[in-house]
């Protein structure tokens, strides 16, 4: 029957919105306000899933985060999702969820064959098993384990939803929206405070939405409406339901996941699925409350074994039985309201107290219910498969060892309450040290690392009217050192019932010749049992007791076993819990979203594009563009069915026969001006600059301190203290500082000043035999003979009224110009050239005929300058100046770098003249030596020689200098070629360089 | 994510910031006879202390200075952070 378990009368969902959905292909019924956890609950439905190593069924056991098993694959508007917790997954119109963990259905699993020979899957069953022997690894193990394990299926899907980031500064970020919450963000405000309240549920209020109390004549529930109501109204405060604080970093800074959308059907349109909160708090409250400790015994993984406060939760939030006959399992008085939470209701429920003679007032207001206690009580072992039938009990001695006769009561849930654990992951992630309270049996936070403070639950205060006190305390302290305001507000009066210490006791022995399963990590099937051995087989540490059991390590990182866990260490070391410590708090403290981390930086977002001013034409002239660094640069112009190969090859020939031009604009550029200018690149370049005349420009090389190669480029000087410094496109940043680092730190004494231009002009290379000839043209107002524009000459120029600098500087090894314009002129520039260039045969040409060409002329670029070589490397050590130090120069007489075999670049070309050289090849002398074959060399760059008419490569060579005219074998492994090549000059094309003096 | 006072900006996130190594190196002045073993110093050895550091960090994304951050190496506690020029003594 529909929503069986449903009560009428009691909940804080809304019944006049009924939603369907589908749960295992079965359609259910449930209300607005409800989670996936509780509509199934109201319907009766308890086996969720099959556990991770054994496939034991699987149910509900908590009501919120701390959830270990009821884990569903979701879909949601066409997408799916796995690893999503039914108990904080909000209901909505056409949800569907599936099981996960079971095949071929939850109800008959074969993985639980598992369960049967467990005998086989002890602690590090896998480390174990899975070693040997190797070959089985893949074609056995592997399979199996993939098969079996996980927690659902990732979509191979691109997800469609928007994810967004977002940075916040406040005051005093709060996280949790319980009692201390409240109070803190409350006095907080109301001082002048800027506070974000942040809460993980879709509801605000925390405890104060179950619990009996009463504060200032309302009951907890009506207080924190009206306090939330006031908030919100205030333009100081921000404060968020479905947001969880996952991560406490550096500096007080905080992320916090929103999740926005996962609540509806479908993302409504222009809004995000979830963002991402980069919070820098100057004070942070830790309200985050604390989790309900269960208690072990056989078969405590059953369905219906459930926390005493989840019961609670599903009865008063969501107005759901978790059962009709409950058994309430404590060692303390949480227990009771949640049994006289049922009493009320209309249900029967049995407490087993493993208390001898408890006294406190909730204790005899459950006695004076009627209800049915049993003292110095406890389960045994849960018996039922599919879900709780029964329950063993028995008697316990007053030490805790001796079980009396079992007897078998039935019940259809025990609900456990083994006591609190604080949540201290966020105050020990923020780097407090933790220590161990006794009269909690847990840990709180010791003293506050960063500019942050725990309170209420989460400290270990389980007492409202304290809490509230302290927090309105702290919040209005925090307030004020901030805000300097000092308005107090007047406490409320507050009612609860006291209660009296609980039990220390955490786990049933096992009845004489039972040997049942007792369960300490629920989602990651590890039992007492598991833990025992690993200490029995040596392991003492509490990290590697963690990673040789996998205890804790699931998706729920431990929130209800790691303390049970500890404590069962300490049993068996005799060792008190603090001496055995605590496995590391790490964030994120609930599992978030690839998407959400991601944020926009995806696909085309995931880094900015730089285009240059033409790029309009060349997407309209057939270019086909190749990633620079963050630019985007015309390979090549695509002629008809032309590749790569084919179109490059006729773009680099047209510039050997005619003239090409190719869009520079990616060149770094650095205006660099000052009286001395001439000294920083003096000091900064390894050749001589000091006398370089006005109009002219020079090649330089800078090193690193280290004297590896930094850059290589071309600085003009404009005028008497004004300079124009090249980089390379893929270093421009890294120049720029390289320079300010010595101009602000080194030499301050230096007065120049040194700014990035690259976006302010526009480049255009213009080279090729007809290069002088359509120069002309463009600048009939300019002399641009070779004796008023010599090589490596700089002029300023007229292009059809339009300002323009022309150098004379070659990358291809043919005469050759660049012109720049302002960035804005650039298209019209590029029009000009093409248009008046069509006498002259001019093509474009991009960055692959770029790449032939200064290949084939033996031009070292960034394959070459790997951040790896020296300027001997790279046949630039003419360039070394002796009369100056410079940067790095000092290096430069480092033993290897002296070597006589140093090695140096060549020119390499294949015996057949016919195959090409991958690039990274390895130079062997030998191809059939035995490995490693010892590597002479490496190809570093490959091209087809459009001036001889086969393949060409550079290479990296062992004694290069010597080399030349040897033969050698370049061999790829990769691309599984040998191929017999000769070692040749590296300047394969005009080795004078008579053609850029032309 | 730290949070770095840039003295010529303010408070900034780190993620503006290059870092650039200890800040108390050196570098031997230009046209000196350097030992071998004093240039190895200064390119090469770093002590990588644990504890107060005085470093080096760029403004990149800012107003571009090289600035000094005394920070803990172990805590990321910053404890003042100076101008390239100011003496960090
Ligand atoms: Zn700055």
């Amino acid at each position: 029957m529909d929503q069986n378990y449903r009560l009428s009368d009691i909940g804080l969902i809304n019944r006049d919105k009924k939603l369907s959905f589908k749960f295992n292909d079965k359609t259910y019924y449930g209300y607005e306000g409800d989670t996936l956890a509780s509509a199934l609950i109201a319907n009766g439905v308890h086996l969720i899933g099959r556990s991770f190593k054994y496939h034991r069924p699987r149910g509900f056991f908590g009501a919120g985060v701390d959830e270990p098993y009821a884990i569903v694959q979701l879909y949601r508007n066409g997408e799916t999702e796995p690893n999503i917790k039914a108990t904080e997954q909000e209901l909505f119109e056409g949800l569907e969820a599936t099981s996960v963990n079971c095949w071929p259905s939850v109800n008959f699993d074969i993985g639980a064959i598992n369960n049967f020979f467990k005998i086989f899957l002890p602690a590090g069953f896998y480390y174990k098993t899975f070693m040997w022997p190797k070959s089985f690894w893949y074609k056995v193990y592997e399979p199996f384990i993939r098969k079996a394990a996980g927690l659902g299926v990732a979509s191979t899907k691109h997800d469609k939803e928007r994810y967004e980031h977002k940075y916040e500064y406040c005051d005093l970020l709060i996280a949790g929206s319980g009692p201390s919450g409240l109070a803190s963000a409350y006095a907080a405000a109301k001082n002048g405070a800027r506070v974000i309240l942040a809460e993980d549920k879709a509801r605000f209020g925390g405890t104060l939405l179950t619990s009996e109390v009463n504060i200032g004549n309302q009951s907890g529930k009506e207080w924190a409406e009206g306090i939330i109501a006031e908030l919100k109204e205030m333009p100081n405060v921000t404060i968020k339901n479905r947001s969880q604080v996952f991560g406490y970093y550096d500096h007080n800074m905080l992320v916090m996941s929103e999740r926005i959308s996962d609540h509806l059907p479908k993302t409504r349109k222009f809004h995000p699925k979830q963002r991402l909160w980069y919070i820098r708090a100057k004070e942070v409250i830790i309200s985050s409350g604390s989790i309900e400790r269960p208690i072990v015994f056989g078969n405590n993984d059953t369905p219906g074994v459930m926390l005493s406060s989840a019961a609670k939760e599903y009865l008063k939030v969501y107005g759901v039985l978790v059962g009709r006959s409950p058994l309430i399992f404590t060692n303390n008085d949480s227990g009771y309201e949640t049994a006289i939470e049922f009493k009320k209701n209309g249900v029967d429920p049995i407490i087993l107290d493993t208390r001898k003679d408890p006294q406190s007032e909730i204790v005899d207001e459950a006695k004076n219910l009627g209800i049915n206690i049993k003292f110095s009580y406890v389960v045994v072992a849960a018996q039922g498969y599919k879900k709780v039938k029964s329950a063993d009990i028995a008697k316990i001695s007053d030490d805790k060892e001796q079980l009396g006769v079992v007897e078998n009561i039935k019940c259809d849930c025990i609900c456990v309450s083994g006591f609190w654990t604080p949540t201290i992951h966020l105050a020990s992630q923020s780097g407090n040290k933790t220590k161990f309270n006794e009269d909690i049996d847990a840990f709180v936070p010791e003293a506050s690392k960063q500019n942050e403070t725990t309170l209420g639950a989460a400290n270990g205060s389980y007492t409202l009217d304290e809490t509230l006190k302290s927090s309105f305390e702290t919040g209005h302290e925090l307030s004020k050192k901030i805000t300097n305001n000092n308005n107090k507000i007047s406490f409320p009066n507050v009612v609860e019932k006291k209660s009296t210490t609980h039990d220390k006791f955490w786990c049933v022995p096992l009845p004489e010749g039972k040997n049942y399963k007792r369960f300490l990590d629920f989602q990651n099937d590890v039992a007492v049992s598991d833990v025992e051995i690993a200490l029995k087989e040596g392991y003492r540490s509490i990290e590697h007791v963690k990673r040789y059991t996998t205890l804790g390590m699931a998706t729920d990182q431990g929130k209800t076993s790691n303390l049970n866990g500890l404590q069962l260490v300490s049993n068996i070391e005799n060792k008190v819990v603090p001496n055995v410590g605590h496995t590391t708090f790490r964030p994120p403290y609930t599992p978030v979203s690839i998407g959400a981390i991601v944020g926009r930086e995806v696909g085309k977002h995931s880094k900015p594009t730089r285009k240059s001013p033409m790029h309009s034409w060349h997407e309209k002239n057939n270019a086909v563009f190749v990633d620079a660094g963050v630019w985007l640069r015309p390979r090549y112009y695509k002629q008809g069915n032309e590749n790569l190969f084919e179109g490059s090859k006729r773009e680099a020939k047209n510039v050997r026969t005619n003239v090409g031009v190719c869009d520079v604009t990616t060149l770094g550029k650095i205006d660099i001006k000052g009286p001395d200018a001439a000294e920083l690149l003096n000091r900064v370049y390894t050749n001589a600059w000091l006398k370089l005349p006005v109009g002219k420009a020079r090649y330089g090389v800078m090193l690193r301190e280290d004297g590896i190669v930094m850059d290589d480029g071309t600085t003009t000087r404009i005028s008497e203290n004004h300079y124009h410094m090249t980089t390379t496109t893929a270093q421009a940043a890294n120049v720029l500082s390289h320079l300010e680092y010595y101009l602000q730190l080194v030499w301050p004494e230096l007065s120049v000043n040194v700014v990035s231009t690259t976006e302010q002009w526009a480049g255009a290379a213009i080279a090729g035999p007809k290069s002088r000839d359509l120069l002309q043209k463009l600048f009939s107002n300019s002399d641009v003979s070779n004796e008023g524009l010599p090589f490596m000459g700089y002029m300023e120029g007229d292009l059809f009224g339009v300002k323009a600098r022309i150098f004379r500087i070659s990358f291809s090894g043919e005469l050759a110009y660049e012109v720049n314009v302002e960035s804005d002129n650039g298209n019209f520039m590029w029009e000009k050239i093409i248009e008046v260039g069509q006498e002259f045969k001019i093509q474009p040409y991009g960055t692959e005929a770029l790449s032939t060409l200064r290949i084939e002329m033996g031009h070292v670029a960034g394959s070459e300058l790997d951040g790896r070589t020296i300027p001997y490397d790279n046949s630039l050590e003419g360039l070394l100046s002796k009369k100056k130090d410079f940067i790095g120069k000092r290096s430069l007489t480092r033993e290897a770098f002296t070597a006589e075999d140093r090695q140096k670049v060549v020119g390499v070309v294949p015996l057949d003249k016919k195959t090409s050289i991958p690039e990274g090849s390895h130079l062997v002398k030998d191809s059939n030596a035995p490995l490693p074959n010892p590597k002479l060399g490496y190809i570093s760059a490959s091209c087809w020689s459009v001036e001889h008419d086969n393949p060409f490569s550079l290479a990296i060579l062992k004694d290069g200098k010597n080399m030349i005219g040897e033969k050698l074998f370049a061999m790829s492994p990769l691309k599984n070629k040998v191929i017999p090549v000769e070692i040749v000059s590296s300047h394969y094309v005009d080795p004078k360089g008579e053609r850029v003096r032309s | 994510m730290l949070y770095i006072k840039c003295p010529h900006c303010g408070m900034r996130s780190q993620n503006e910031f290059s870092y650039g190594g200890d800040a108390t190196v050196k570098r031997p002045d230009l046209n000196k006879e350097v030992s071998d073993q004093d240039w190895d110093n200064f390119v090469y050895n770093r002590k990588s202390l644990r504890g107060k550091h005085l470093e080096l960090w760029q403004h990149l994304s800012g107003c571009r200075q090289w600035i000094k951050v005394e920070r803990d190496t172990a805590t990321h506690e910053i404890f003042r952070t100076l101008k390239a020029n100011e003496d960090n003594s």
